[in-house]
């Protein structure tokens, strides 16, 4: 009739139709995750290249729904065709300055699940503390987290995140960020760190990775031999950032070292010949992967298909960083206007949203080297009683 | 006064609130060992606070907070040694405040049926708080900050005017009408037997004069009061008639510090809190220096206050927590710890400031919090 309200019959059923099968594989970066939403009378219908694009889809398609005073759900008629800008839209949390309980990443999991996020960077350890179980190495946490049986990740642990993320469709890229950012590593791995000395005698204080021993190498082989079967994703984060070199200067064996190498006083060279061998023993146990903007700045010899994360923000500066970065033909992503552990008062989501992570001088080509970006929530002021409401 | 020794530890105080005070202090010097055994060092300890308001200042009206919000926090100022709850129930984006007399102002006010706080929902807050020795000061600001009120009461708030014609909005509660006062008379007489404190807040800041200055009735009654265009003193004229209907009721009165800096006559145990963060130093000395006592809202020195007369009129402060941005989700991690370095700065005499001290405490004050 005219004048009756048009409620057609009930629509019970969402027809997913997804054309490439693949539910038991992991997301990529290049995976599609376009999909198509059909909401008309009698039929609901989503389709998807992937299954990753059909969980977008679901996450729309459960945002459409309504329900009215009656307490009846409803819909309304829809024709979507949606796809993401970017297909790296990431996450950071820091597991290392505080550790959060597995409840709480899983939560947060969840949370970027309805926001279409779909990596979880975990920067896991830190100076602070290292509550990663490694099964090569068991004392690194042992002696090197907060509390060896409270405040770590077990193997099952690292693995219930690993799938509790694949079935949201996001990717987990683990960092273990040298060689700077490694003080909770010393304790479990003696003779690893830079001791640091005052005059002629060691001070007792530790510094970066030591860079010019041969055990440092073989460490950082076995050790993220273990990391790439541990975590799947083809991209590893490897830091970089923050590498004070006054620990390696006040070394007498690494003075040697840089006069016998030839290096001089350029430190950042023997920066250099660290994250070049870190880059090819990882290359070579078959991994992809990114680094914080500073390796680059510092001129590190970088393959082609290595991924620069701009952090550094000064007054708009991290713009003209992703110009020199894509210029220079390697893939970017942006974080630096998006340190939400930064917080300010009243509406600060504002900010976040007026970023246009393109907004610089460039070719289309160079543009397109933009994989996307992370919003970080850096754990020095945040714990799993303020997590929640800070982020989001 | 608290005396920790061998076999017994003897805690005394004058009244019940000190006990109260000094089973916080012992609970925080019992501490764990390694094998799980409670142990207790042996102390003495005379202690009491610096100033004897010491408050703590909830929103419930930019957000609802459910009553475990507020149950909670009174807890966690207890462990602060917080006495104070200036409970900032209404405002203009809503009134869930539950009348008696006038069921439509949360009827039509709040944000929605069951956004709402019942006689009983009000008894319980002020029976948990006061067997945690806060006092429960409610804050019914007006005339501005008023706009819920006029939801479900008529004629009470200023109709706007645009030339001849009244705009369809309101402004602040209208102070020419005698409706008004017979109002606030009935609404006031609920409010002091259903607050055993003392003490009622006023509010009375930021009243915008805009829309009075539009209303040709309120213009009509400037005139004739000999008013002029000064609008403060009809603020201060509606100000004074609600300080002497509270009073009737034998209740003190605290307002905010505009009441007092345009003029309104002001009882003489009228307390002023000062919040503008401009000049609040000298605020505090103008206030202590017309014989008011004031109260602390804005971060404080007390070095421009000359005399010792006039410092003994500063009875303390108060933590605020605005909720334009709060509510239950993130409040108490927005509050706490920090809250708790005021509740320290009330308490604890003025020498009381080595950082790196305070901040080993505090850290260690958060996890017993937790």
């Amino acid at each position: 009739a005219e004048n009756e309200p048009s409620w057609e019959t009930p629509c019970t059923k969402l027809l997913v139709y997804v054309s490439t099968p693949g539910c038991d594989g992991f997301p990529s970066l290049d995976s599609s995750e376009s999909y198509k939403l059909s909401v008309s009378k009698g039929s609901m219908l989503l389709s998807a290249e992937t299954i990753w694009g059909a969980l977008r889809g679901l996450e729309t398609f459960s945002q459409l729904v309504g329900r009215d005073e009656n307490g009846t759900y409803y819909i309304n008629e829809t024709e979507i065709v949606d796809f993401p800008r970017f297909p790296h839209r990431g996450l950071l949390l820091d597991t290392s300055r505080h550790y959060l309980p597995l409840k709480a990443i899983l939560e947060t999991l969840d949370v970027m699940a309805y926001n279409k996020f779909n990596v979880f960077h975990w920067h896991i350890v830190d100076d602070p503390s290292f509550p990663y179980e490694s099964s090569t190495f068991p004392e690194l946490s042992r002696q090197g987290a907060f509390n060896a049986m409270t405040h770590v990740y077990t193997a099952s642990d690292v693995r219930s995140v690993i799938e509790y993320a694949r079935l949201r469709g996001i990717r987990v890229i683990a960092e273990f960020d040298t060689p700077g950012h490694t003080l909770s590593w010393g304790p479990g791995a003696p003779g690893l760190l830079t001791p640091c000395y005052m005059g002629k005698a060691p001070s007792g204080v530790y510094g970066p990775i030591n860079p010019i021993v041969n055990s440092t190498y073989q460490f950082v082989t076995s050790f993220f031999q273990e990391v790439s079967t541990v975590f799947p994703d083809f991209f590893l984060h490897l830091g970089g950032d923050e590498v004070d070199f006054t620990c390696w200067q006040s070394n007498p064996e690494i003075r040697a070292f840089m006069a016998e190498t030839g290096l001089g006083e350029d430190y950042k060279k023997l920066e250099s010949f660290y994250i070049q061998r870190l880059l090819d023993i990882v290359s070579s146990l078959g991994k992809g992967y990114i680094v914080w903007q500073e390796v680059f700045d510092n001129d590190v010899k970088l393959r082609p298909d290595t991924i620069i994360h701009v952090w550094k923000e000064n007054n708009l500066q991290y713009l003209n960083e992703m110009a020199n970065v894509t210029r220079a033909g390697y893939r970017a992503l942006l974080s630096a206007p998006w340190y939400l552990n930064r917080i300010s008062y009243g509406q600060d989501w504002i900010e976040a949203y007026k970023v246009e992570p393109l907004n610089f001088e460039g070719s289309p080509e160079q543009k397109a080297l933009v994989i996307g970006g992370e919003a970080c929530m850096w754990g020095e002021y945040v714990d799993v009683t303020n997590l929640t409401p800070r982020l989001w | 006064h608290l005396t920790v020794t061998e076999p017994v530890a003897i805690l005394k105080a004058s009244e019940v609130w000190g006990a109260l005070r000094g089973l916080e202090t012992f609970s925080q010097l019992v501490y764990e060992d390694d094998y799980g055994s409670f142990l207790v060092n042996e102390s003495e300890i005379n202690d009491f606070p610096r100033f004897a308001h010491r408050g703590v200042l909830l929103d419930t009206s930019r957000h609802y907070l459910p009553l475990k919000s507020i149950l909670t926090n009174l807890d966690a100022m207890a462990f602060n040694k917080f006495n104070v709850l200036h409970w900032h129930i209404v405002d203009d984006q809503s009134f869930p405040y539950q009348s008696i007399y006038f069921p439509e102002l949360s009827d039509k006010g709040a944000y929605s049926s069951n956004l709402i706080y019942t006689p009983t929902d009000v008894r319980l807050v002020i029976e948990y708080a006061r067997l945690r020795g806060i006092r429960v000061i409610p804050e019914f600001d007006t005339p501005g900050h008023t706009q819920s009120w006029g939801k479900g009461q008529k004629d009470l708030l200023t109709p706007c005017y645009n030339g001849k014609q009244p705009t369809g909005s309101f402004g602040p509660v209208n102070p020419v009408w005698n409706t008004t006062y017979d109002f606030m008379t009935k609404f006031f007489k609920e409010i002091s037997s259903v607050f055993p404190d003392e003490f009622i807040h006023l509010g009375g800041d930021e009243v915008d004069f805009s829309c009075w200055k539009s209303n040709p009735e309120v213009k009509e009654f400037m005139k004739k009061q000999g008013f002029g265009i000064d609008y403060a003193k009809l603020e201060s004229y509606y100000v004074q008639n609600i300080l002497d209907i509270v009073s009737s009721y034998n209740k003190g009165q605290m307002v905010w510090q505009e009441v007092f800096d345009h003029k309104a006559q002001l009882k003489p145990n009228t307390v002023v809190q000062v919040w503008m963060a401009n000049n609040y130093a000298r605020e505090l000395s103008r206030v202590t220096g017309a014989g008011f006592t004031a109260l602390l809202s804005a971060p404080w020195y007390l070095d421009y206050i000359r005399s010792e007369e006039q410092k003994k009129l500063v009875i303390g402060g108060e933590a605020c927590l605005w909720g334009e941005f709060v509510d239950a989700t993130n409040l108490t991690p927005r509050l706490w710890p920090r809250a708790s370095a005021v509740g320290e700065r009330l308490w604890s005499s003025s020498n009381v400031t080595n950082l790196q001290d305070a901040y080993k405490r505090l850290t260690n004050h958060r996890c017993r919090m937790l």
